[in-house]
């Protein structure tokens, strides 16, 4: 049983872990915007919340187990909402997605060729 | 940098990290008021502050080479400084020797509270406290003179008709936020009166206090806010606060100790104490809440003025 919550948490720890990485190289990588946000704000609550599960199910303590609980409602409610918030203010001020890289190669180079 | 609101959120980062490296060294309630006041409340009233200023900066009308060279004297002479200073951690630097055996030692008998932090800052030094409140009254003071909100009272159906397109634009927002207000709250207030206990106190809860309060005037509009939250009852709460806390201190003297000695409010040297710290926080709590309400209402308040201003010159 020890063995089984032990293989468990640390799978979600390393899910988590490699969620949180990738939202990173997503924010650097990614080419708008919204695509960005996307990266910071799915991957945020996904990766910290499998870590927080994996520190749950590695806690001993109750109070520590139900700590974690709140912080893991409080994020799902907030990061998603941060998120809405920002992608809403962002088309509020006329901020255009990028639909198309091939798109948005072809505007730049006209734009540099004029 | 010339973008305000990115400097402003740099600002802000910075508070955070400072917040994560005080709790690294240990400092929990440092950390905690810096992650409160530097890195949330303060960044919000810059923000508020940008939308009244505009949001990029001004073409500098003074040589910055001179600044440059006085900054980088100032910081090597600073520098220069340093390293007379004792070892970091060192046993025998002054501050390990000289207050702070006796806080750690004796103040479990003489005040009485397992947070050591908060029996410093409230029973130790609670005049140095008392000057801490009385500068924020004072900023809320100033903010009250400074900017006077030229009131033109709007009807209710105005307000009506605001409530509901904000409520179109804002649902899920909204939605959330009400849901998390209360929390918020309760939070605040456990903040409040477990700060004998654990990290926390009259300033950390205040802000919070108020960020709760600031939340919901920036989704539901500040003249709902301004119903919710009567303008004279904060004013009123600001001075109430900084009145508690010298009250206590004159009772205090007023029962034959000195000034702010907690020990003689109660039968009880210990429970006296435990009673002085409650009202003390409770005031500082007041104070910082209100006034951090009261300069944000103003703020915004100011730029909401200015709107309709310019949309009646233009109709």
């Amino acid at each position: 049983m020890d063995v089984a919550i032990e293989i468990t948490s640390s799978i979600c720890l390393l899910i988590g872990s490699f969620l949180c990485v990738s939202g990173g190289v997503g924010i650097l990588r990614f080419p708008d915007f919204y695509t960005r946000m996307h990266a910071a704000g799915v991957t945020d609550t996904l990766g910290a919340g499998m870590i927080l599960i994996g520190l749950m199910l590695q806690s001993q303590d109750f109070l520590v187990f139900a700590k974690l609980v709140m912080i893991l409602l409080m994020m799902l409610f907030i990061n998603p909402t941060a998120s809405h918030a920002l992608a809403k203010s962002a088309i509020h001020n006329g901020l255009k997605p990028v639909l198309d890289i091939k798109e948005r190669n072809n505007t730049e180079s006209e734009s540099s060729s004029r | 940098m010339k973008d305000l609101v990115a400097v402003v959120m740099l600002a802000g980062i910075y508070g955070l990290l400072s917040a994560c490296f005080f709790v690294a060294m240990d400092a929990v309630d440092v950390a905690f008021t810096e992650a409160s006041v530097g890195a949330g409340i303060s960044t919000l009233l810059m923000l508020v502050a940008i939308t009244m200023t505009g949001r990029s900066e001004q073409a500098a009308r003074h040589k910055p080479a001179l600044a440059f060279v006085v900054v980088v004297i100032t910081g090597g002479l600073l520098i220069y400084g340093t390293l007379d200073m004792p070892y970091f951690g060192a046993v025998d630097a002054p501050i390990q020797v000289h207050v702070a055996p006796r806080y750690i030692n004796d103040s479990m008998q003489e005040v009485g509270v397992p947070n050591i932090v908060t029996s410093v800052l409230a029973s130790y030094r609670g005049f140095d406290t008392f000057g801490e409140a009385v500068v924020i009254f004072t900023a809320g003071i100033g903010v009250l003179t400074l900017l006077p909100v030229l009131r033109s009272r709007k009807g209710d159906d105005a307000v009506e008709s605001l409530n509901d397109s904000m409520h179109e634009q804002h649902l899920i927002v909204r939605i959330v936020t009400k849901i998390l207000i209360p929390l918020i709250l309760l939070f605040a207030l456990y903040v409040q009166f477990h700060g004998d206990f654990g990290p926390g106190g009259g300033f950390q809860a205040g802000v919070i206090f108020a960020a709760a309060i600031i939340l919901y005037a920036m989704l539901f509009g500040l003249e709902v806010a301004r119903r919710v939250i009567n303008q004279t009852f904060i004013q009123f709460a600001a001075a109430f606060g900084v009145l508690l806390y010298g009250s206590v201190g004159l009772v205090s003297l007023l029962n034959g100790g000195n000034f702010l000695d907690y020990s003689v409010l109660s039968a009880d040297p210990i429970a006296g104490q435990h009673l002085g710290i409650l009202l003390i926080e409770l005031g500082v709590g007041c104070t910082v809440t209100s006034v951090m309400v009261i300069i944000f209402f103003h703020f915004a308040g100011r730029k909401e003025d200015k709107q309709r201003m310019k949309e009646e010159e233009v109709g």
